[in-house]
């Protein structure tokens, strides 16, 4: 089946029930996704389905047939970036030197990518709503700030 | 020279005492034999290996190889700059990767800091073979113990960046014909000011490779360093912010399988029976094999494999321990404590004929779970049998001891293990070792048989990482004081039990008490355990912090003055709880329903204390702000230190809100993030993190956040309600004191 992937038609030979997130990470080789726990909960898989954050781990792909799918790997192209420019969630990141292992920082990503387009000054309360990706490091705290960061430029 | 520890790490003696000091002909050809094992694993470009740790390319690029995985602590980086520092390198040509898991590369820096005092270097050499002898045999190459900057930096990778730039300068004065004191470096280039000649690195490695390694380089002083000390970008962010960085998991290979497992639930049984077909009949299914402990599926695509063993409904002998739950092993624990043959560990004073004469007592008996690792990436491996060799890519935080156990797995000699070692999602104790516990090796080797000539990914999910992990000990122990006039303590009387004998370090507490006895009983279980982050200082920690509160409010004395007090012979305690007194507001008021608590911890030759203002709420305890003042001496990685006592401050929080693994009927009931709760941003308090410069020896962080956070919460809680949590996790803890007060009220 045709998948449509970072803004490319990708043809996969799988079956349509398959996990998104096995086929973008070992048939497709967009690794940033990533599996963390495979029912949902973790987030380590988040990617953009249709410009929302969603759990690749718990799509099957027949969900995405007709939908535009971005992974990190596709992320700045998706906002308008030239190839090599970083997203601005990306730079912030980088600003803040959030990650520690980096597991679930791809899904982190994602997630606050996608909250910030919705939301471009969210609340506290609004960031604890929506971002419930785990994060074993603890790296909370700078994801926090880097958001903060964020929603004041 | 101090060598009281070298005991505790040769074990029984046979180094020290017969083969040591055996002559050193036979040390010095062994270690040229090492030095060529070393230089063969690490040429590529026409790179050379200097002094055994360091390569350095004619385009004067830079490999630092470190004996330890870096699972985001850092560790890379900060002893890449340790040695970058000594050999006055370009930090842009610098590059740090993971040793190789091989003996050439056996962590012999931490052989000879265990054996040492704390800050002595100068009574052995970098060349003296007796450490390198033991690491070998060890096969030491761990990462943990948060020994990575204080012992593999301090006693290692500065020296061998000296003791390098020294070689480098002697070629050049070599070539030059110019003596060695008139040549100076800068920037990975060696300057001969008086004649202004100049050569880079990279043209004097071969030259300088050929030169004998100077024992006793010097260091430089502190004053002098222009790398340690700066919160240089480190190289692996950028690459994990892109999604480019690459975990075991991410392997690609051709003709790749994959294979999951479902092991017997109560650990140590074995399978008895199978049905295969439910499996047999999916699609894309190749096999499914019966192993001794487990049943494997492997298939073509990784769902196809998680999704068929599912379906499995395999038999495994449980045998007496299906009877076993988390309250019959409390239970045993508490006749254990009782009844149990006991093994003194300590015994300063007279603990025992103080608290018969004491005029007030205070006991009070504490416990602690099974704690999981719950790493983000869930335990894989992927490996190929070959030509009757065995290649292995994962992540290990102890490449050596895996290698071999590979090969005493897999029947063969640890030259035909091939391991590439990869960077690791999270770790923290869970891919330490491995021994007999660690049932995925043996797994692993059964399947790539199997699979042979391809490759196969071996995935377990995330149920089967929770239900088969290695596990913090389920603990208890009893703690009984005597008060002095003073309301300070002058005896300590502590009886615990980890189950199986646990790690030596719950002893001698810190605090001035003249008095204290520790002993231990043992109450022998199935569950598998293993070390968590700071080890069994979680649970001591958390007994040990929580239980001196309990003799402050005893004594009716503020907790933080009362540690100050305790504590009056140590400067370096002092300032670090008057810093966080200072820091917290400490005896500021607070808002209604808000309490603070304070508790410290002294180890890895770091001393910490967190102060935690926490709240109970209708949903459970809730953490508003941590403020963390550390003493670990002069830091290399600023930022990076930051970080780990952040991220560790939250592990400890984490462990001891919601946290536990619980045993019915022998098993693990736990299988998802959703029934073993770690904290989430949600949950994340501000964390203000403050580190007191001093003259101390540079000491270890990664784990120091840990074990005063989760009794500095439960002491926060009791200041807010009055309710003193003797267990984790405190959510179910102060529960079930609510409901023993409300039923108490009702009595009267």
């Amino acid at each position: 089946m045709q998948l449509n992937v970072n803004g490319e038609r990708r043809e996969v030979d799988v079956d349509d029930d398959a996990p998104l997130m096995w086929v973008l990470r070992e048939k497709l080789g967009l690794t940033s996704v990533k599996f963390g726990c495979g029912v949902g909960v973790c987030g380590a898989c988040t990617v953009h389905i249709d410009g929302v954050a969603q759990r690749s781990c718990t799509t099957p792909l027949s969900a995405v047939a007709a939908s535009s799918v971005v992974t990190l790997e596709g992320l700045p192209g998706s906002a308008g970036m030239q190839p090599g420019q970083l997203h601005p969630v990306q730079t912030a990141w980088i600003e803040q030197r959030v990650p520690q292992c980096g597991y679930c920082q791809p899904g982190m990503i994602m997630a606050v990518s996608a909250l910030l387009k919705q939301t471009p000054q969210p609340t506290d309360a609004q960031v604890n709503e929506a971002i419930t990706n785990l994060c074993r490091c603890g790296t909370y705290p700078r994801v926090r700030r880097a958001i903060q960061s964020l929603s004041r430029s | 020279m101090a060598i009281s520890r070298r005991k505790f790490l040769i074990g029984s003696g046979a180094v020290v005492g017969g083969g040591v000091l055996v002559g050193y002909v036979g040390y010095s050809s062994a270690e040229s034999n090492t030095h060529e094992q070393a230089a063969k694993l690490t040429e590529h470009n026409g790179a050379r290996l200097l002094a055994g740790w360091v390569t350095i390319a004619p385009d004067d690029v830079m490999t630092v190889l470190v004996p330890h995985a870096d699972f985001g602590q850092g560790t890379h980086t900060a002893l890449a700059m340790m040695l970058a520092e000594e050999l006055d390198a370009d930090w842009s040509k610098v590059r740090a990767i993971q040793a190789p898991g091989d003996d050439a590369f056996a962590n012999w820096f931490l052989a000879e800091a265990f054996s040492l005092q704390p800050g002595v270097l100068l009574d052995s050499g970098i060349a003296d073979p007796i450490f390198k002898i033991v690491a070998r045999r060890l096969g030491l190459q761990i990462t943990g113990g948060s020994t990575a900057v204080r012992c593999t930096g301090e006693f290692g990778l500065r020296r061998i960046g000296a003791g390098a730039r020294q070689m480098l300068i002697r070629a050049a004065a070599k070539k030059w014909s110019v003596s060695a004191d008139s040549i100076t470096t800068k920037d990975s280039v060696v300057i001969h000011a008086a004649s202004g000649r100049t050569l880079r690195y990279g043209e004097l490695v071969d030259a300088a490779s050929r030169l004998s390694v100077p024992s006793r380089p010097p260091l430089k002083p502190r004053e002098q360093h222009r790398l340690m000390g700066q919160s240089v970008l480190r190289p692996d962010i950028p690459l994990k912010v892109t999604g480019s960085f690459s975990y075991g998991i991410d392997v690609r290979l051709t003709e790749l399988r994959y294979a999951a497992t479902k092991a017997a639930p109560v650990h140590g049984g074995r399978l008895i029976a199978v049905d295969v077909e439910p499996a047999m009949n999916m699609k894309g299914v190749e096999t499914v094999m019966r192993l001794p402990d487990s049943v494997a599926v492997i298939a073509r695509e990784p769902w196809q494999a998680l999704q068929a063993v599912a379906r499995l409904d395999p038999r495994f002998s449980a045998g007496d321990a299906s009877a076993v739950s988390t309250d019959s092993l409390y239970a045993d624990q508490l006749i254990a404590l009782d009844r149990a043959k006991r093994e003194q560990m300590l015994k300063i004073g007279s603990a025992k004929k103080t608290l018969e004469g004491a005029q007030k007592r205070i006991e009070s008996t504490y416990r602690a779970p099974f704690l999981h690792h719950a790493q983000m990436e869930p335990i894989n491996a992927t490996a190929q049998w070959k030509d009757g060799e065995l290649h292995v890519w994962t992540g290990a935080q102890d490449a050596i001891t895996t290698r071999r156990f590979l090969a005493e797995t897999a029947g063969v000699s640890t030259d035909a293990i091939h391991l590439y070692t990869l960077p690791l999602g999270g770790s923290f104790g869970r891919k330490t070792g491995p021994d007999a516990d660690a049932i995925y090796y043996p797994q692993l080797v059964a399947i790539a048989k199997q699979c042979a000539p391809h490759p196969v990914k071996l995935i377990w999910s995330r149920e089967e990482d929770t239900a088969q992990g290695w596990y913090r000990p389920q603990a208890t122990t009893r703690i009984t004081a005597a008060l002095g006039p003073d309301g300070l303590p002058i005896a300590w009387s502590e009886v615990f039990t980890e189950g199986r004998p646990g790690r030596s370090i719950a002893y001698p507490i810190p605090y001035e008490i003249p008095h204290q006895l520790f002993e231990q009983v043992r109450a022998p279980h199935h569950v598998r355990i293993g070390p968590l982050r700071s080890v069994n200082s979680t649970q001591h920690g958390f007994f040990r912090e929580s239980f001196i509160d309990e003799l402050a409010h005893a004594a009716r004395q503020d907790p933080l003055h009362y540690r100050l007090a305790l504590m009056k012979n140590d400067a370096r305690v002092q300032r670090v709880l008057k810093e966080a007194a200072e820091r917290s507001d400490w005896g500021q008021s607070l808002p209604p329903g808000r309490g603070r608590g304070v508790a410290l911890h002294i180890e890895y030759e770091s001393v910490i204390a967190q102060v935690v203002e926490a709240s109970w709420e209708p949903t459970g305890v809730k953490v508003h702000r941590v403020v963390a003042v550390v003493d670990c001496g002069d830091l290399v990685h600023p930022d990076t230190a930051a970080q780990q006592v952040e991220g560790a401050t939250i592990m400890g929080l984490s462990n001891a809100v919601a946290e536990q693994i619980n045993i019915a009927e022998g098993a693990v009931v736990e299988k998802l993030f959703s029934d073993y709760r770690i904290f989430t941003l949600a949950d994340t308090p501000t964390i203000e993190v403050h580190f007191l410069g001093s003259d101390a020896p540079r000491g270890g962080l990664g784990e120091l956040g840990v074990p005063a956070a989760a009794p500095a919460l439960a002491n926060a809680i009791f200041a807010a309600t009055g309710l003193r949590a003797r267990r984790t996790p405190l959510n179910s803890a102060i529960r079930e004191l609510q409901v023993l007060t409300t039923d108490a009220l009702a009595a009267l």
